[in-house]
């Protein structure tokens, strides 16, 4: 089979490409290194390694979930409706993507929390969030939301619309349309996003710090217990700094080969 | 299923208004602009005129109000019972071709079992039958748009909408196509828009030519095509049309020139008016009259030459002929020059006027 | 054609390695510079030192670095140029006198113990140590893996309390951040922190708060290319008035 030939690449661009590659593979590499090989199975699998990690698990599930469920009718509207100040809209829900993680915490903090704008009728209901795991699924939802939108919104805009008009003419109601052939076609993009906001929320950190809090099994999830751990047993860190490495590895490239698989 | 259009599209320049009579097949010609699209996009309900009345079948499905005793009306395009072809077959890639066709069914609330019976005889119906359990994907373009047409009138429309429903086929498989649709939209109410008078020859009953918004000719098909003021018609496509009456076998123009080709249909009888139509691309160009030659020869007088794409379109007076820019440059055609247009017999399509 | 890329990177790499001692040579060459790691809780303290030491000191200018003990001794100990090093614990001063990194044994300079902090209004109304068992409570501890964490404990320990705090933060400003933002009603913090938040929080004093006194520890470091300044650093924080700045915020003698 014939190779074919990359025009208008300047062979010199592969230099910077690849120490860009570097950049990013090689802190990867001394984790690796620095990892304390002899007790790394004792390490990743005490007890509160293995919470910190169950809890990650549970939380960054709950949030894709959570994610897929606003983030659709979201990414729906911004791809396929226009208002007046739709592009204001668009950037405010964007900003969690640039905003510094400990300012959404905080931000959160001003509205759930037990002081906060909605966080007091909330507690006359004879609830809270503080404190609580839910919180720190709305820590990782605040933040990982956008890449769904993100991501789905481009897939939506990219597949266009005439599928849907077919659809349309041949008598399938706005739901049906929205079920049987936006939501199959976009699917790609679907799945792209919940990974992406999957592992964001995987690795969310200072949302929840600000927000939730940090207790065992409760809301330290396992960013969280790295940095602690970090404190006293730097080894444990590392082994579960690694630990969060692989498993971020493991969904992208399932996500990858879910996606050629469609 | 009588459809009747009156709309205004400002922004577009759009005034236009037609009938579409029960059983009726209307083609809608005109140079691109022209509004065509514009209309199609008003009956569907995708686009809302500024002024206008759509009613199809007793049903209003668009009225803009302003009329004696008329509330504002605008029926959701998934409600007009109108099917829409396009030119790409558009078939939705994550369903099979038979779930595809079983779609307007399904959507309508038939079972799926049922859905898929009555799926599986329209594919058989254009010809494809043995495809249903393929993958969009794996369909050739003439297939795609088979199961296309198959899909859309599963869905058992009040009126079926074709827009250019064969331009983007290869040129090898639309003579079939045409044929299918031919046989299946015969009895349908049915706006067709096309860039080819072919189309329209074969598939319409009726013409309507669109100019820039507006309707500038309409007609029964064979009347707009054969009368001279209608040559704009075949200009559009620029297919060559030729009047003239039938004799001994023969199409015989004023001037006693004689033209064979085939027939569609029965064989008309001696000195029946005719139309004989055929493409500029079927015609050789000759600075002498060739000799020897089973082909039909018209002696003419080149008026113009102008580039067309890669070719070259010489004409003269109401033919045209396309040939290659070298063969053009060895000819030195040029106007005013005389010439002999040649074209098989096998390229001549003969239809009773 | 490994070796002709590789020739190719090299420049690259050269300038990726130089970079940062590019950047550290940027600063003023004229002066000398002393260079302090101190915990975050030195903060205000340390401010008022340094600028005391560069008045008695011309064109000596004192760089603060403050972090986390853990943090500042694990730079130090992967070649940060640090000149002294104060430690909020004894614990975090001997991993760097484990390295023999100490340029003289280390000496305690104050001492800290905890107090009860709460919201200005005390909306869980807490006065006593015993209070924060209350399971209602919103309480809010530092984790026990970290200096005012273990500080905490060994209070409850003392006073044979259990206390099952909602959440363990990283540290006393995470703490304290629940506190002010009303979110947790009672926290566990240092007096010296309570002091320092000013009017956002309110200290509680509990008698058990001196079984528990943490001490720190502060030393010159080994290979310091200023050591003779950094002597009289460490001397002014030992000095009456280097003590007298440090009680006015809240630390103890030593």
């Amino acid at each position: 089979m014939g190779q074919t030939r990359a025009v208008g690449l300047p062979r010199w661009v592969v230099v910077p490409a690849a120490l860009g590659a570097l950049f990013v593979l090689l802190p990867l590499v001394a984790i690796v290194a620095q990892v304390d090989w002899s007790n790394f199975w004792g390490l990743i699998t005490s007890e509160s390694s293995r919470t910190a990690l169950w809890l990650s698990l549970r939380t960054s599930t709950a949030s894709t979930v959570v994610c897929v469920l606003i983030g659709v009718p979201m990414a729906l509207v911004l791809a396929r409706t226009s208002f007046p100040g739709q592009g204001v809209v668009r950037s405010v829900v964007l900003l969690p993507l640039v905003l510094p993680p400990v300012v959404g915490g905080l931000a959160l903090l001003y509205t759930f929390g037990k002081r906060g704008l909605i966080g007091q009728s909330i507690e006359v209901v004879g609830t809270t969030v503080a404190f609580s795991t839910i919180a720190v699924v709305m820590a990782q939802v605040f933040v990982a939301l956008p890449f769904l939108v993100v991501s789905l919104e481009g897939a939506l805009r990219t597949g266009g619309e005439r599928y849907e008009v077919v659809a349309a003419s041949l008598g399938a109601g706005p739901t049906t349309v929205f079920l049987r052939v936006t939501l199959p076609l976009a699917m790609p993009g679907l799945v792209s996003g919940a990974v992406l906001a999957f592992a964001r929320s995987l690795g969310e950190f200072g949302a929840t710090v600000t927000f939730a809090g940090s207790k065992e099994g409760v809301t330290r999830t396992l960013p969280l217990e790295i940095y602690l751990q970090r404190e006293t047993d730097p080894d444990a860190a590392i082994a579960l700094a690694l630990v969060l490495v692989v498993v971020a590895v493991l969904v992208i490239g399932l996500a990858r080969q879910g996606r050629s698989a469609l | 299923m009588t459809l009747s259009f009156t709309a205004t599209v400002t922004d577009r320049d759009v005034e236009v208004s037609f009938d579409v009579a029960d059983g009726e097949t209307v083609a809608l010609l005109g140079p691109n602009g022209a509004g065509k699209s514009t209309v199609l996009s008003v009956v569907a309900g995708l686009l809302r005129p500024d002024a206008g009345r759509v009613e199809l079948a007793g049903r209003t499905l668009l009225s803009t109000g302003g009329y004696a005793d008329q509330a504002r009306v605008d029926v959701a395009p998934h409600r007009r019972r109108v099917a829409l072809l396009a030119q790409e077959p558009l078939l939705f890639p994550h369903l099979t071709v038979l779930d595809n066709v079983a779609f307007g069914p399904r959507s309508a609330g038939v079972a799926r079992a049922e859905a898929r019976s009555r799926a599986q005889e329209w594919l058989d119906e254009v010809g494809i039958g043995e495809l249903a359990d393929r993958r969009p994907g794996q369909l050739s373009g003439g297939q795609a748009q088979r199961a296309a047409v198959a899909r859309a009138l599963a869905a058992e429309p009040d009126l079926l909408l074709l827009d250019e429903p064969m331009a983007a086929l290869d040129v090898a498989v639309t003579p079939a196509l045409r044929q299918t649709l031919r046989r299946v939209l015969a009895e349908r109410t049915c706006v067709v828009v096309t860039h080819d008078v072919l189309d329209a020859l074969l598939l319409a009953d009726r013409v309507l030519v669109l100019e820039g918004g507006r309707v500038v000719e309409a007609g029964p098909t064979r009347e707009v095509l054969t009368r001279p003021r209608s040559a704009f018609a075949a200009r559009l496509a620029g297919l060559n049309l030729v009047v003239g009456a039938w004799h001994d076998g023969a199409l015989v123009l004023d001037d006693g020139t004689t033209l064979a080709g085939l027939v569609a249909g029965e064989s008309p009888v001696d000195g029946e008016p005719v139309v004989a139509v055929f493409r500029p691309t079927a015609v050789a160009v000759y600075r002498s009259a060739p000799h020897g030659s089973p082909r039909n020869v018209v002696p003419a007088t080149v008026t113009q030459v102008e580039p067309l794409g890669d070719l070259v379109r010489v004409r003269a007076g109401d033919l045209n002929a396309d040939v290659t820019a070298p063969a053009a440059a060895e000819l030195e055609l040029v106007p005013g020059v005389e010439v002999f247009f040649s074209v098989k017999a096998t390229e001549v399509d003969v239809y009773p006027a | 054609m490994l070796g002709r890329m590789t020739r190719r990177l090299l420049p690259y790499l050269a300038l990726l390695l130089l970079a940062p001692a590019l950047v550290a040579c940027g600063g003023d060459d004229d002066d000398t510079t002393v260079t302090v790691y101190a915990a975050a809780s030195l903060k205000k303290t340390f401010e008022q030192l340094a600028s005391d030491f560069e008045a008695d000191h011309d064109g000596v200018t004192v760089e603060l670095v403050f972090g986390g003990s853990s943090d500042l001794v694990s730079q130090i100990q992967n070649g940060a140029e640090a000149d002294v090093f104060a430690s909020a614990d004894t614990a975090n001063m001997d991993k760097l006198t484990a390295d023999d990194l100490q340029g003289q044994d280390p000496q305690d300079f104050a001492t800290n113990t905890l107090q009860i902090a709460v919201p200005p209004d005390n909306p869980a109304d807490v006065s006593s140590l015993q209070d924060l068992a209350d399971p209602a409570l919103d309480l809010v501890l530092c984790a026990p893996d970290v200096p005012c964490g273990a500080a905490a404990q060994g209070v409850a320990e003392a006073a044979g309390l259990t206390l099952d705090p909602d959440s363990e933060e990283q540290s006393v400003t995470d703490v304290l951040g629940k506190i002010t933002s009303g979110q947790g009603d009672a926290g566990l913090v240092y007096v010296t922190d309570v002091l320092a938040a000013g009017d956002d929080v309110m200290g509680v004093e509990f008698p058990e708060s001196a079984d528990v006194v943490n001490t720190y520890p502060i030393t010159t470091v080994e290979d310091s290319d200023e050591s003779d300044l950094a002597q009289e650093f460490v001397e002014l924080v030992l000095s009456d008035s280097g003590q007298k700045v440090l009680t006015d915020a809240g630390f103890g003698a030593p």
